[in-house]
């Protein structure tokens, strides 16, 4: 097990900063409790670095005890992770503490250390980070299931302190509480996975899988799992908690959760995936097990209908986006559906997830990253988030570059060309249409349709109409790292476009299955060779 | 080859302008917009002596680079006759459009200028590009500037207007996409997973299809083409478009915009499902039709004269799908050519009716009338373009029409290609499309409609007593006649008779002597036809050579 640490780098960055932040967390002094975001930043920083020159390539010595289903997933996630995590860490400047550090201002009060959470929110930050790297790099069902609940955890906590208001705790207990019915799942699940092949090892089940066939009750337990990760990726019919929870959360921690659970999981549900294999069924033998594909199918159907039919109906701008972020995993899990495929980028399900988690999670950040940038006064006089479209009302005159800003990254998360959402979508129509998936490809353009009518409503707000009484109440929130955060996803947008063919090649590296994935056992190598290039 | 930039020039001079335009001072902006377009069109103009005319090549002035090869993506330009000539059209419109917009404009001006060179980038990117993924872009790319040019400087209805435009052919263009993608995967899957997006590549693969198979992928480029040119259910944000659009907006929409969508339906749907588009021929030809005749009596009760022009370019835009529908070389070569000659018209006729606008502030036919007393020389053109739109014999639009109307007449039923399983031409496949004398005679009755209600227009504002509105009769400020206290001349000033002037001549060549048009036109249409005409029995191997590859694609293993 002790070598295993050696791909373990970027989380050991991260979990030593984390330690520090807490550490730094306890002192009396307010200077020495600023630290803890740079720290933070550093250790995101340095395991970004190691992630990109310490992952060892699967074409490298064999990762020992690791998984080798998808060998190559770690590097190109854990890179993402830390980039989408940077951005995450510039906006979530000022969260807590803002009112008591503005009576501190204000010279009403001095420095209370118990009043203040600071530490603890980047120290929360971190933890899920962290637990979000280590299901990239997890081998084995317990730390799988571990490495969730690291990423699920310090979120219940980061959405109830992340304001003072009670609908704040209201939506840290409704997550808490769905959260944990989720994690019984697909607990459940694992339990029965591991009854039914005898191991936790991914390797193995692979192994028991493709040597005897999944039995009922390791079927069950997939079944089961995938229902219980239907709550981190927020796929009905486990999305109840997220528009409230979105809504409820400071729209720093909403952007927070639209990417981090999300990303862990859909890399729990490839891994999982990835054991079952997408060589089952009659056609051609390249999809997964009739139930499996099923219920996956079923799930993104719904998902993406459910969230984009009732995002048009919603008033609130944070309920959108979680509706939104419902129908986006819908159409991620098309990928998941479709597998790595025959070789090629263009049919690589898996790719496209990764790449489209890549496109989602900058361009989300970009939009909370704006409602973040912005608030103002109500009428009792406090602060208020800004959660309307009302408020949105000609940013693009009164603030240039927020306006733009929101008018790019919800044309990108339109998937309108030539952004970057469009590139990210493309693969999945693509590895879909190879999939054989075909009816589902049309579900998926035609909500890719229904969704210009509620995201043409930002762009409506921002770019078309004028300033009126109430948006002018708007005002900038003086931390410029979060108008910092959205320029710098408002660019990848557009820059990121340039290199998205290479991007997607690593893409594709990640989600390109292992060799002894091909060189399956006898039972199913007849059947496997679905898409070769020979034919 | 020293024609080798061309095409990526046409692209990128608009572009660099409109950079130039982001960076000076406000009220440089229209200069700089007139020169970028007049420049574009001297190289326009320069493309024309490189271009061999008489080549059926696929494209010329081809240029290709990798772009996302792990998907096949590639950033690949070339034209051919039909493209060329509407590269023509939208470089011929573009400095019009800009001039034109010269007092109408007085707000924002950068943003406008901007987006007009943008949408002039654009649009010769759809006509040029060849590459599918990267004719998406373009396609989907002309809404944005479009969306901008009518949300901001449109009139009181703007913002439904520009909605509604966006969300019409975003919908139906993404549908449009997923038919691409299946192509594309239909060409991956029988050529070894090899992906691409190669308009002449995929066009091999897309005809080799089954019908069944080319159904689908019709329908689904139907639904994104037709919402664009726009045939008859689905044409209903067009009248609402164009009235809320500024002047240079409608001219632009009516003279290129809708040509996307014909030129979708010349360069895709005709050669991606030769044998579905022969099978529900008389499907679409009778929605040209439900169009025509309906959009037609529609015109027949308009008070606003601009709607009224807009509603007629759907039963314009009618006979021109009609024509290219009937599958011979007379109804596409009219079909093509009514592209053009429609693009000159109705944009002329969106000119004159901004003019006045920009005068009188109104376009009801009820405040307006006898304009002949008080502006002469805009009468001469008004008439003058309203008679090239009836289609008077001696003007562009008769030929147009009546070789549509003929070539509907005269459509054979059309011998779908056919294909064995090897690939070869079947001569004598059954017959499975039929347009014919019926179809051309209720469109005929289409013509008459339109002459009732343009001359009925004409009759109402050029001619009869001398009406004018006041302006604070319907506006409640105080400027008096607005004649007496606009900046612009009574009548037509040089400006606007020079923005006019050229769309006139280029009426009365086409009206002519359409001969040099036409012969340019001939060798892409022959290639086009060929797909659909039935090969004589000794020519079946040659036919071959223009005739999809031999690629081994049992049905069985395509219809997974």
């Amino acid at each position: 097990m002790i070598e295993r640490l050696a791909y373990l780098w970027p989380e050991i960055a991260l979990f030593a900063s984390t330690c520090i932040v807490m550490v730094l967390g306890l002192s009396h002094s307010r200077s020495t409790r600023k630290m803890s975001a740079v720290v933070a930043g550093a250790g995101l920083i340095a395991s970004l670095v190691l992630a990109i020159y310490t992952t060892p390539h699967a074409t490298e010595v064999r990762n020992p005890g690791g998984q080798t289903l998808l060998p190559d997933l770690a590097r190109y996630s854990k890179v993402m992770i830390a980039g989408v995590g940077l951005l995450l860490l510039l906006l979530a400047a000022g969260t807590v503490d803002r009112d008591d550090e503005d009576e501190i201002a204000a010279g009403r009060r001095t420095f209370d250390p118990l009043r203040s959470n600071r530490a603890e929110f980047y120290a929360f930050f971190l933890f899920s980070i962290t637990g979000l790297m280590l299901c990239a790099s997890a081998a084995d069902l317990v730390w799988l299931f571990l490495a969730l609940e690291l990423t699920s955890l310090p979120t219940y906590i980061m959405v109830a302190i992340s304001t003072n208001r009670n609908r704040s705790k209201e939506a840290a207990v409704k997550y808490f509480f769905l959260g944990a019915m989720g994690a019984a799942i697909f607990l459940f699940g694992f339990a029965f996975i591991y009854g039914g092949t005898g191991s936790t090892k991914l390797n193995v089940i692979a192994e028991v899988f493709g040597r005897s066939g999944i039995n009922g009750t390791a079927m069950t337990g997939l079944v089961l799992a995938v229902l219980g990760l239907g709550f981190k990726i927020a796929a009905v019919p486990m999305h109840f908690y997220t528009a409230d929870v979105y809504q409820g959360a400071a729209a720093q921690v909403s952007g927070f959760l639209a990417f981090v659970p999300k990303t862990a999981g859909f890399i729990a549900l490839m891994l999982l995936m990835s054991t079952v294999r997408w060589n089952h069924g009659d056609v051609g033998g390249s999809s997964l097990p009739e139930a499996l594909r099923v219920t996956l199918w079923v799930m993104a159907a719904l998902t993406m209908t459910v969230g984009n039919v009732l995002a048009i109906w919603q008033t609130s701008v944070k309920r959108v986006l979680a509706y939104s972020s419902i129908a986006h995993s819908g159409y991620m899990l098309v990928g998941i559906i479709a597998g790595p495929g025959g070789g090629q980028a263009a049919d690589n399900g898996l790719s496209a997830v990764l790449f489209y988690l890549l496109g989602y999670g900058l361009t989300n950040v970009g939009t909370f990253a704006v409602l973040a940038a912005l608030e103002r006064t109500g009428p009792d006089g406090r602060r208020h988030e800004i959660d309307s479209f009302a408020d949105l009302r000609g940013l693009c005159k009164t603030r240039p570059m927020l306006g733009w800003v929101m008018v790019l990254c919800s044309m990108s998360l339109l998937g309108f060309p030539p952004l970057l959402g469009f590139f990210a979508k493309l693969p999945l129509f693509t590895a879909g249409i190879s999939a054989g998936e075909l009816p589902l490809v049309v579900i998926l353009g035609v909500n890719s349709a229904i969704a210009a009518f509620y995201y043409l409503r930002f762009v409506q707000a921002c770019l078309l109409e004028s300033p009126d009484e109430q948006s002018t109440l708007v005002r900038a929130s003086p931390f410029a790292s979060r108008g910092f955060a959205a320029l710098l996803s408002g660019a990848g947008v557009v820059v990121l476009v340039v290199f998205s063919g290479q991007l997607l090649r690593y893409s594709h590296e990640a989600g390109k299955a292992d060799q002894i994935y091909r060189q399956s056992p006898p039972v199913t190598a007849a059947s496997v060779p679905s898409r070769t290039p020979s034919e | 080859m020293n024609a080798l930039g061309l095409l990526s020039s046409l692209v990128c001079i608009p572009l660099l302008f409109a950079g130039a335009i982001a960076a000076r001072p406000a009220r440089e902006a229209k200069w700089i917009a007139l020169l970028g377009s007049l420049i574009a069109g001297a190289v326009g103009l320069a493309s024309l002596t490189q271009y061999d005319w008489k080549s059926s090549d696929l494209a010329q002035f081809q240029q290709s680079a990798d772009w996302i090869p792990a998907l096949g993506l590639s950033v690949s330009l070339g034209a051919d006759g039909v493209s060329m000539a509407l590269i023509l059209l939208t470089l011929l419109l573009g400095p019009i459009c800009i001039a034109c917009s010269f007092t109408a404009i007085s707000t924002r001006e950068k943003t406008y200028y901007a987006c007009f060179l943008i949408l002039q980038a654009a649009m010769t990117g759809v006509f040029a590009a060849q590459d599918l993924v990267l004719f998406y872009i373009c396609f989907e790319f002309t809404l944005v500037p479009m969306f901008v040019l009518i949300s901001l400087f449109g009139s009181t209805n703007r913002k439904k207007a520009a909605i509604k435009f966006f969300l019409y052919t975003f919908v139906g263009s993404i549908i449009a996409l997923a038919g691409f993608v299946y192509v594309a995967w239909t060409h991956a899957h029988t050529h070894g997973g090899l992906w691409t997006y190669d308009l002449a590549e995929l066009q091999r693969t897309a005809a080799a299809m089954p019908l069944k198979q080319q159904s689908w992928v019709l329908l689904a480029l139907m639904a994104g083409f037709s919402v664009k040119i726009p045939l008859f259910p689905v044409h209903t944000w067009l009248p609402l478009a164009h009235t809320e659009a500024p002047t240079a907006g409608s001219v632009v929409l009516a003279g290129v915009l809708l040509k996307l969508g014909t030129y979708g339906m010349f360069r895709f749907a005709l050669p991606y499902a030769p044998e579905a588009v022969a099978h529900y021929a008389p499907f679409i030809a009778v929605l040209c039709i439900i169009g025509i005749l309906y959009a037609g009596l529609i015109c027949w009760v308009q008070q606003d004269v601009k709607k009224l022009v807009a509603y007629s370019s759907v039963a314009h835009l009618g006979f021109c799908i009609l024509g290219m529908v009937a599958l011979n070389s007379t109804g596409i070569r009219g079909s093509v050519l009514y592209m053009i000659n429609h693009g000159l018209s109705t944009g002329a006729l969106f000119l004159l009716i901004g003019m006045i606008y920009e005068r009188y502030h109104t376009r009801d036919m009820r405040e307006l009338g006898g304009l002949a007393r008080r502006m002469p020389v805009w009468s001469t053109f008004m008439v003058f373009f309203t008679m090239a739109s009836v289609g008077l014999p001696g003007l562009n639009g008769f030929v147009s029409e009546f070789m549509c109307l003929l070539g509907t007449f005269q459509a054979e039923p059309t011998w779908a290609s056919g294909h064995n399983a090897l690939g070869d031409r079947v001569p004598g496949a059954t017959p499975s499309g039929h347009l014919g004398p019926i179809y051309a005679g209720v469109a005929g009755v289409g013509m008459i409609v339109a002459a009732m209600y343009l001359l009925m227009m004409l009759g109402k504002v050029v001619w009869g007593p001398l009406k004018e509105p006041h302006a604070h009769d319907s506006h409640g400020d105080a400027h008096g006649a607005a004649a007496t206290h606009s900046p612009l001349p009574t009548d037509l000033g040089l400006r606007e008779v020079l923005v006019l002037l050229p769309l006139a001549v280029a009426c009365v060549w086409l009206g002519v002597y359409p001969k040099p048009a036409l012969d340019a036109l001939e060798p892409s249409v022959a290639r086009m036809v060929r797909i659909f005409a039935p090969p004589a029995p000794g020519k079946v191997l040659s036919a071959e050579a223009t005739a999809p590859a031999p690629v081994d694609s049992n049905d069985a293993e395509v219809a997974r």
